[in-house]
Order: structure tokens, then C-alpha cells, then sequence
């Protein structure tokens, strides 16, 4: 059955009113808990590298003249002073957030805001100190997480989306869209959805980021030609920001859908490892009631 | 209400509490301000500098001396080469060589070497010359190709001869970055400042736009005793950097000679580490034994400033 199927031991235990779900190993747990704090300090860290040089080019080399994308300031018809960010020949105002925040009280022209940065202050030599030593607590539990995932089999049950939840697609999206989540055996395995949407990141995502990372390494470069699998150091470079950019968007959308399905279930279970099932609302058939 | 449960034992009850706390854990971990706390005390800098000593180890492991970086066609030279640091050392010394076209330079070669040298710009282009098209990377994140011509360290090595305790080969630069006098106001500005930001000396024109940062840290031309002693670039690698095959000494960018921006009249080329490392109007080679004594003791001006000595990524 593919709802027990993701479990590995008696890992069900029914109390009078609710099923519990042994659903998060103690391997899996750590590992999120790890990568919460990793990837936190890599985006504020990240960040603070970012705005030694707020402008992202395509190709080997920068073209100073011609950026692809850049956060900067500059200063209105009336001489007051604007944030700007400027994208493949399009020029927003963010003022306050981008490109002109304050900073101690007065406003700075600083690309990303001294909240979003790591240390607060400018200063990509530290930066630099907290980004290679949390990719590298990054990379290392990464290894641990798919070794284990990969041994045991629960990347394989946990993410790769059954045959049945394929065909269900559509109605998998209608139930997001309308914050309705699955309940009762449902409930016990990843929709198909969350199932792809985790692929994407564990096996897609973070692994660019790596490699992306990687690319800007002249050293690495010496052995390792990895510049010319994303067209130049400058497009590894924007690779990297890019990503950076659809990973803020997966954690924004996960907390959400976190917070709306049962914050108290979700949390604890991340915690501890057990997961409530709600049984259906309906009236129970013969399967949902033994 | 609490659920009964029939839990095995070994599994902690869920309770609200528990997660509650772990959530403050991971926020408190990730507070701003505990973080630059940390980072400020001497046990926060050993504890991040283990990475750089991380990417250190792999990168020894990996790279091999036959590891070459990427050369590139001609054809993808970058019109413009991003000129940073110093740009015109405002040194008085350096402005006389520089009005001669360095025709009085002598490249002074000591430390632990066996025959010390003393070489002009006309015996160093005597010498055997490597050309290289390749990527130079800014500690910033940008990046320019450009094409150099020069004379392979190795070179000038094996003139010198190597005494058997030489272990690091340092570079003595022309270009004055700050003054030791102000120390105070030195280290509330040199953390804003980094490799990648043009040194301009008093009075020099905007030539970048997103130079503004720089202000006007780097020091004017008179009045040096007033000012304090000057600290002049400085940098350092090791025998293995030295005796790569690109590792050169560059007199051409882009097959002219090389421009006071870029770094005349000799600019180190050490292609597989970040731009900080190319050092500039380079005036004196010494071979010593360690780093102690250059600076302070971190082997070069970014590396005393928190940048790490060996700059791969």
C-alpha cells in the first residue's frame, strides 16, 4: 500500500481520538533543522558578498557597461537620492530597500539593507568567512541526508511522486489552490506536488548551488572546468543569484503551506517526528475505521 | 488536552513545549546581532576562519602543478581591464620612475637566495617570456580577461638561486595604501574598504562609477613623514604557487606594455587564486622562511585585513 510504504517499522499508533505517524526520522529531522541554519546564514552571508559588486553579467567576463542585472543609487531630477534596481534595461524605484536603505539612522547606498546582510555593517571579508564555513555545514549534511535518504530508500518513498499521484495531478493543484489538504491515508505520504516541489530543490536546486558556487573558484576552475557548464564564470555567478532567488521563493511558499495545514501538527512533527492523521470529516468507510 | 497515547518509550512525548524552545533556539542562533558579536570575538574568528583552512587542504589536494587555469582566445579579451587597488600610486619615488617609463626600475631580488638580483625592465623582457590570455576574478565577484606577457617566476627564481630554508617568495610594492599613524580611523574604515576597490589618491578623477565607496582612504602625495610611515602593498605565496608554470611576472597587458593603473612596470600573475593576489608595481622579490615579520604576520595587506591568505574561491 502506498501510504504505508513510506513508513519503515510499526510506526502507527492510534489513540483515542487521533492516529499518530512516526513520519520524520531522527537523520531526517536533524538534517532540516541543519540546512534551516545553513541556508539562512549562506543567504545573509551571500548577500553581504553580493554587495561588494551589487551587478550580475552573462559570460566569462563582466561587462561593467552592460550589466544584466544591478542594484545601485543614484539621484532624482530633484537631486534627492533613490535605490534602484536595474534588470535587462529596466530601471524600479526601491528606495528604503534595494540600493538606498538606512543604516545607523541615515540612508546608505548599499545594494541589499544592513537587516538582510551578514554582518550587518560592510564587510566582505567576514562575509566570506561565514559563507565558506556554512557551505561547507551545508555540503556535509547534504552528503549525510542523501546518503541516508539514498540507503534507507526514504528519498526514493518520500519524494518520487507514485503512479497514482501522477494521473491525480490536476486535482492536486485545485486542492492547494483552494488550501484544502489531504486528510485520513492521504496524509500519510507527500501529495504529489510536494513531492516534486522537494525533488526540485533537494536534487536540483541546492546541488546548482553548489556547483555554481564552485565555479567562481579560480582554484576549483584549474581542475575542475565547471565555468563552461553555465556559459562563464559571470553566468555561474548570476546562476547562483538566480537560484538563490527561487529558494527564498520555495522557503516563503513551505512556511506558508506549513502554517496553513496545521502549524502545530507540522512543527511537531519536524520536532519529535510524530504526525497527527486527522481522520476524514465524512463519514469513515470500512477503510478508515478499523 | 493531551492526547493518550500509547507511544513506545523510547520516543519523548510531542508536546507544544519542546518545539516552542526549538524554535527559539534557531531563531536566537540566527539573531543578527549574535551573530556579529560572534564573529568579533577572538574564538568567532578562529571558529569561521576553519573554513577558509577547509578550502585550503581540498584545494592543495586537488590542484596539481600541472593544473593549469583556463587560457582563453583572444578573441574573448575584455575591451576594458578593470584597473583596482592602487590605480596611481601617489609614492614620489614611483611617480619619478613612471615619468622615465621605468627606465631607472631594478626588480630587486633577496632574502634567502644564493645570488641577489638586480634586474631592469630590459633584462627581465631578455629573459624567457610566457604569454597567457586569462580570467582575472575580483574578491568582488567581477571578472575581466586579459592578455599578459612575462617572465615566468620560475625564471627568476633559478637565477637567484633558492637558499634551502626559502619557503614563501614576498612582494614589495610601490603603491602606498595608508599611513600607520591614525590607527583608530584606520580600523573604522578599512573594514568597509576591499581588494576590489580603487585606491585613489587625493584629487585623482572618478574613473569608475561604483568607486564611490573608496573615499579618499588612499593618501596624497605630500607630506609623507607628517602623515606617519607609509604601509606599501605587500603580498605573498608559497614555492608551489611560485614554480607554476603561469605564475609569471607581467610587463604587457594586451601585447603593450603594461599601464601604471594595471600595475607597472611588473605585476604578479598567479592565475589560480582571486585578484588581491595579482600584486602590482611590484619593486622587491624577498624569499624568506615564514610570514612572520610581513606586516602583520598574515602574509599580505588583505590578508592582515581579514581576507585569507590563500585566495582560490
Amino acid at each position: 500500500m502506498a501510504a504505508g510504504s513510506t513508513l519503515s517499522g510499526p510506526d502507527i499508533v492510534e489513540t483515542v481520538r487521533r492516529r499518530w505517524m512516526f513520519r520524520h526520522p531522527l537523520v531526517i529531522r536533524l538534517a532540516h533543522w541543519t540546512n534551516v541554519a545553513c541556508l539562512a546564514i549562506l543567504l545573509m552571508s551571500g548577500l553581504q558578498i553580493f554587495n561588494a559588486h551589487p551587478a550580475l553579467y552573462w559570460g566569462s567576463a563582466s561587462t561593467f557597461d552592460k550589466p544584466f542585472v544591478a542594484i545601485t543609487d543614484d539621484q532624482k531630477d530633484d537631486g534627492t537620492a533613490r535605490g534602484i534596481v536595474y534588470v535587462a534595461g529596466q530601471t524600479f524605484d526601491t528606495t528604503g530597500v534595494l540600493g538606498l536603505s538606512n543604516l545607523n539612522g541615515r540612508p546608505a547606498g548599499r545594494a541589499f539593507p544592513s537587516w538582510a546582510t551578514l554582518p550587518a555593517h560592510q564587510d566582505l571579508a567576514t562575509g566570506r568567512r561565514w559563507h565558506f564555513l556554512f557551505a561547507w555545514a551545508f555540503v556535509i549534511n547534504g552528503l549525510i541526508y542523501l546518503l541516508y535518504g539514498l540507503g534507507t530508500g526514504q528519498l526514493r518513498r518520500r519524494l518520487v511522486p507514485d503512479a497514482d499521484q501522477m494521473r491525480g495531478f490536476g486535482s492536486s493543484i485545485r486542492e492547494h489552490l483552494t488550501l484544502h489538504f489531504p486528510e485520513g491515508d492521504e496524509a500519510k505520504r507527500y501529495n504529489v506536488l510536494q513531492k516534486l516541489t522537494y525533488l526540485v530543490v533537494v536534487a536540483v536546486l541546492l546541488p546548482l548551488m553548489v556547483l555554481t558556487g564552485l565555479a567562481m573558484s579560480p582554484g576549483v576552475n584549474a581542475v575542475v572546468p565547471l565555468p563552461d557548464l553555465f556559459g562563464g564564470r559571470q553566468s555561474a555567478r548570476t546562476i547562483h543569484f538566480i537560484v538563490t532567488n527561487l529558494l527564498v521563493l520555495f522557503v516563503i511558499v513551505h512556511v506558508l503551506l506549513v502554517l496553513l495545514s496545521g502549524v502545530v501538527n507540522n512543527m511537531r512533527s519536524m520536532v519529535t517526528g510524530w504526525f497527527v492523521i486527522e481522520r476524514k470529516k465524512l463519514p469513515a468507510g470500512p477503510g478508515e475505521s478499523r | 488536552m493531551r492526547p493518550r497515547l500509547t507511544l513506545p518509550r523510547s520516543i519523548a512525548l510531542p508536546h507544544r513545549r519542546g518545539f516552542l524552545t526549538a524554535a527559539a533556539g534557531l531563531l536566537g542562533v540566527s539573531a543578527l546581532g549574535g551573530c556579529d558579536r560572534f564573529a568579533a570575538s577572538a574564538t568567532g574568528q578562529r571558529a569561521l576562519k576553519t573554513g577558509e583552512d577547509a578550502n585550503l587542504f581540498v584545494q592543495r589536494l586537488l590542484l596539481t602543478p600541472a593544473s593549469l587555469a583556463k587560457e582563453f582566445p583572444d578573441s574573448e579579451i575584455s575591451p576594458w581591464f578593470k584597473p583596482n587597488g592602487t590605480i596611481d600610486p601617489p609614492d614620489r619615488a614611483y611617480k619619478t620612475l613612471a615619468a622615465k617609463s621605468f627606465e631607472g626600475f631594478k626588480l630587486r631580488v633577496d632574502g634567502l637566495v644564493e645570488r641577489p638580483q638586480e634586474l631592469s625592465l630590459a633584462e627581465l623582457r631578455a629573459l624567457p617570456a610566457r604569454t597567457q590570455t586569462t580570467r582575472h576574478d575580483c574578491v568582488e565577484g567581477w571578472s575581466a580577461i586579459g592578455k599578459w606577457t612575462g617572465v615566468p617566476l620560475a625564471e627568476v627564481l633559478q637565477r637567484a638561486g633558492l637558499k634551502p630554508n626559502a619557503r614563501y617568495v614576498v612582494f614589495h610594492c610601490a603603491d602606498t595604501m595608508e599611513y600607520t599613524a591614525s590607527e583608530e580611523t584606520e580600523e573604522a574604515e578599512e573594514k568597509t574598504a576591499n581588494p576590489g576597490m580603487e585606491q585613489r589618491p587625493e584629487g585623482a578623477e572618478n574613473q569608475a562609477s561604483d568607486s564611490k565607496a573608496a573615499g579618499n582612504e588612499a593618501p596624497a602625495d605630500e607630506g609623507e613623514a607628517a602623515q606617519g610611515t607609509p604601509v606599501r602593498y605587500y603580498e605573498s605565496i608559497d614555492l608551489t604557487d611560485a614554480y607554476h608554470p603561469q605564475t609569471i611576472l607581467a610587463y604587457d597587458l594586451n601585447g603593450k606594455a603594461l599601464p601604471v593603473a594595471n600595475g607597472a612596470p611588473l605585476r604578479l600573475r598567479v592565475e589560480r587564486q582571486l585578484g588581491y593576489k595579482q600584486a602590482k608595481y611590484i619593486m622587491r622579490i624577498e624569499l624568506t622562511e615564514g610570514l612572520t615579520g610581513i606586516g602583520d604576520g598574515n602574509g599580505g595587506y588583505w590578508e592582515d585585513r581579514g581576507y585569507e591568505w590563500y585566495a582560490g574561491i
